[in-house]
């Protein structure tokens, strides 16, 4: 081999290429999953894992579903039957509104989603003026869709609302409305004056103590108790109050966190410069802070989201519920993990997409150092 | 005397007081208003009376005969063992998807993502309600239970196990085992001190499984293993003898566990990862193996970072048992804020005390890991 040798001045050795273990697909095989004994066998056992989950999912949810027809007699039990969420469909989605007032809730869904993607497109103009219409003219508009009563407009009672429908209006609102309690709050427990700040504390920690199902109970039996009498309200918007107050307290938790990062140096400048407390904390303090805690804001929000399920406790039907008294009607018993299955993907879809919403935000936001 | 930002807040906060006692003045006298216009009775008394409803599990004895101040103790009591054996299933299940979640090995990984991103972008409730209604019910019935060595049968009655049976002379066994946990400590401290002087190092931990496993073994062999167990057997249609986990209570666990564990699986990602390398590289530079680097420098340092959301981790858990209540698992709110309410009517009072006591579990558990949290935060000078 001797002759073979070859004798380089420095510098001009030729790059020869990298061995074929480290480069290419047997290099990345190699060093991702093969590249100790325990690597090996980890490897092979996660491999199991997949080869023991995922044929049968699939087989179950896409190969032997049926997907043709409309009555139970369309399905052959051997794999999941979409047929049944398509025949309950409508009630997932809307619960028991009636089928010819439809629209109204499809025109609020298309405004909001519009009002939603022109506010997170960025190359969009009037900015401000959408979002001040999303945050206070569209609730009222879709009060009035939803509800009715008005303008024409049959009146749907609230029992009759359901199924995702219900599950949006309730987080929705819940966020919406326990965004300005939870700044209140949240300025009341870093406030000098010790009354605010013992209240603002024993509301927050309060709330936050307790598990959302009693307040929902509270909601429900307690309310009634504390009204004048004669005075009731709807279920519904007894739920409301309930999951509002709840969120309001873990969302001043957030703002707080928010203005507690911002500097010292920004209260005193906006001090120096004359500024009331309300313009301080108007125009300087909470325009950073809130902006600091939209990832905040918006994991809030998907707990919320998930948490809403939890109405069907009170009796509310939800999206969860529908699918619960759907698979629990005679005619199609035994299919309830189709409704499982199909509500986890929907939930799924919202809250995965919340959250990367969320990641993605944080990257843009972190505009620091 | 309007600018004096003295007076001002004293102002304000005569006004908000005022306020407020306004406001609970307003809404006490209408609940007492129309709880006398309902004739539902108030004060605390009904707790001294005859409950009449029977409960399905419990961990102390029950019957039908006893008072509502008992179902309220049965009740705390199955929402402390579901909270308490959920917090430690799910940290053990977080502790090791959030180190697959690590693993430089790509497929561990992958599926320590997939696990996260699955289960807790899905509604707990939903998770129950699959667990019980789809699983755990679904299950075969006892004639076809799933078996497992003879002694373990799931079936859609729950999960039967051998119950142990404590004769006479058990009691040296647990003593022997209490002995070993102290003398380990006291070892412990002997060997800390004499490496603090000498540097010498000592194998406390093999010393300590020795004795642990040792005396007690020890003394069963000198008592003849006053130990048996005591087999579920098939009787007709259902399993006698022998001990059952209810399906209840089986999924409510699972599900509970399951979907914390993937909440803490992504803290104790983000404490591992917020040790910086240089710290791995100094300990493997002052010449330490992995296994000492990763229990002497990494962990201690990662606990920090996990400790603070961990603890509100295992407060949600706790307060999550209470949807047990979906699926009929006898917790404080099904027993309690349910049924006893449907009964005696008594909502205010029923409902404060059983937000008064799951406001006290937050508070001891936040107490006892504020307490865990000082003892490993960073002693700075």
């Amino acid at each position: 081999m001797a002759e073979q040798t070859q004798n380089y001045a420095p510098g001009a050795h030729p790059d020869l290429p990298p061995p074929r273990s480290e480069v290419g697909v047997i290099g990345w095989l190699y060093k991702n999953l093969f590249s100790t004994p325990l690597n090996t066998v980890l490897t092979l056992a996660s491999l199991y894992i997949v080869y023991l989950l995922v044929p049968p999912v699939i087989n179950w949810a896409i190969l032997d579903a049926d997907w043709i027809g409309d009555t139970r007699e369309a399905c052959s039990r051997e794999g999941a039957c979409w047929v049944f969420i398509k025949v309950w469909f409508k009630q997932l989605m809307y619960g028991r509104y009636p089928v010819e007032e439809l629209w109204r809730i499809n025109l609020a869904y298309i405004i909001g989603v519009a009002g939603i993607a022109a506010l997170l497109i960025p190359s969009v103009p009037y900015k401000s003026y959408i979002g001040a219409f999303m945050l206070f003219i569209f609730p009222i508009v879709a009060y009035f869709l939803f509800v009715g009563d008005s303008f024409g407009l049959m009146w749907v009672e609230t029992p009759l609302w359901g199924g995702l429908f219900l599950t949006l209006v309730i987080a929705i609102t819940g966020i919406v409305a326990s965004l300005p309690i939870g700044i209140v709050l949240a300025l009341g427990r870093r406030s000098q004056m010790p009354v605010v700040k013992a209240l603002c504390i024993a509301f927050i920690e309060l709330w936050r103590g307790v598990p959302l199902i009693t307040v929902l109970f509270m909601a429900s039996v307690m309310f009634p108790l504390f009204m004048p009498e004669g005075m009731t309200f709807d279920k519904l918007l007894r739920a409301l109050i309930g999951v509002m107050l709840f969120s309001a307290a873990y969302m001043a938790e957030v703002i707080r966190g928010g203005l507690q990062a911002i500097p010292k140096g920004q209260y005193e400048a906006a001090e120096a410069l004359g500024l009331s407390f309300w313009k301080m904390m108007g125009l300087i303090i909470l325009p950073q802070a809130l902006k600091l805690v939209i990832p905040g804001i918006v994991n809030t929000f998907i707990g919320l989201f998930k948490d809403t399920t939890l109405v069907l406790i009170i009796g509310l039907f939800d999206f969860l519920g529908m699918s619960q008294l759907a698979s629990t009607n005679p005619n199609w018993l035994g299919f309830s993990v189709e409704g499982y299955a199909f509500c986890a993907f929907v939930f799924w879809c919202f809250c995965f997409g919340m959250s990367r919403y969320s990641m993605h935000l944080e990257k843009e936001l972190h505009t620091g150092h | 005397m309007w600018n004096d930002p003295h007076y001002r807040a004293l102002f304000f906060q005569i006004l908000v007081l005022g306020a407020v006692i306004l406001a609970g003045v307003f809404l006490v006298n209408n609940t007492i208003s129309n709880l006398e216009r309902q004739g539902i009775a108030s004060g605390f008394s009904f707790l001294d009376k005859t409950a009449g409803f029977s409960i399905g599990e419990s961990l102390i004895e029950y019957s039908e005969e006893d008072t509502y101040g008992r179902t309220f103790m049965v009740g705390l009591l199955n929402t402390m063992l579901v909270a308490f054996i959920g917090c430690i299933l799910a940290t053990i299940l977080g502790f090791i998807v959030g180190i697959a979640r690590l693993s430089r090995n790509w497929m561990v990984s992958r599926i320590a993502t997939v696990y996260i991103e699955t289960l807790r972008n899905i509604p707990l409730l939903l998770q129950i309600f699959f667990w019980y209604f789809a699983v755990l019910r679904a299950l075969p019935s006892p004639r076809e239970s799933a078996t497992f060595g003879e002694s373990f049968f799931l079936n859609n009655r729950g999960l039967s196990y051998p119950r142990p049976l404590y004769e006479d002379g058990f009691s040296l066994v647990v003593w022997a085992f209490i002995a070993a946990i102290a003398a380990i400590v006291i070892i412990a401290r002997w060997a800390r001190k004499r490496q603090d002087a000498t540097g010498q190092q000592f194998h406390t931990f093999y010393v300590g499984l020795g004795l642990i496993i040792g005396l007690p073994l020890l003394a069963a062999i000198v008592t003849g293993f006053p130990l048996s167990w005591e087999y579920p057997v098939l009787k007709g249609f259902n399993f006698q003898g022998g001990k059952v986990m209810s399906p209840e209570f089986v999924s409510l666990v699972l599900a509970l566990s399951t979907y914390t564990a993937s909440f803490i699986a992504e803290i104790v990602r983000a404490g591992i990862m917020a040790v910086s390398h240089g710290q791995t590289e100094a300990a493997f530079s002052l010449g330490l193996q992995r296994g000492p680097t990763l229990r002497l420098v990494i962990i201690p340092q990662a606990l920090r970072v996990i400790i603070p959301p961990l603890t509100s981790q295992y407060l949600n858990l706790t307060k999550n048992s209470s949807l047990a209540a979906a699926i009929a698992y006898p917790d404080l709110v099904l027993v309690f804020a349910g049924t006893a309410l449907m009964q005696t009517g008594q909502a205010v009072e029923i409902l404060s005390m059983t937000m008064a006591i799951y406001l006290l579990l937050s508070l001891l558990i936040s107490a006892f890991m504020n307490w865990y949290n000082k003892k490993m935060a960073l002693v700075e000078r």
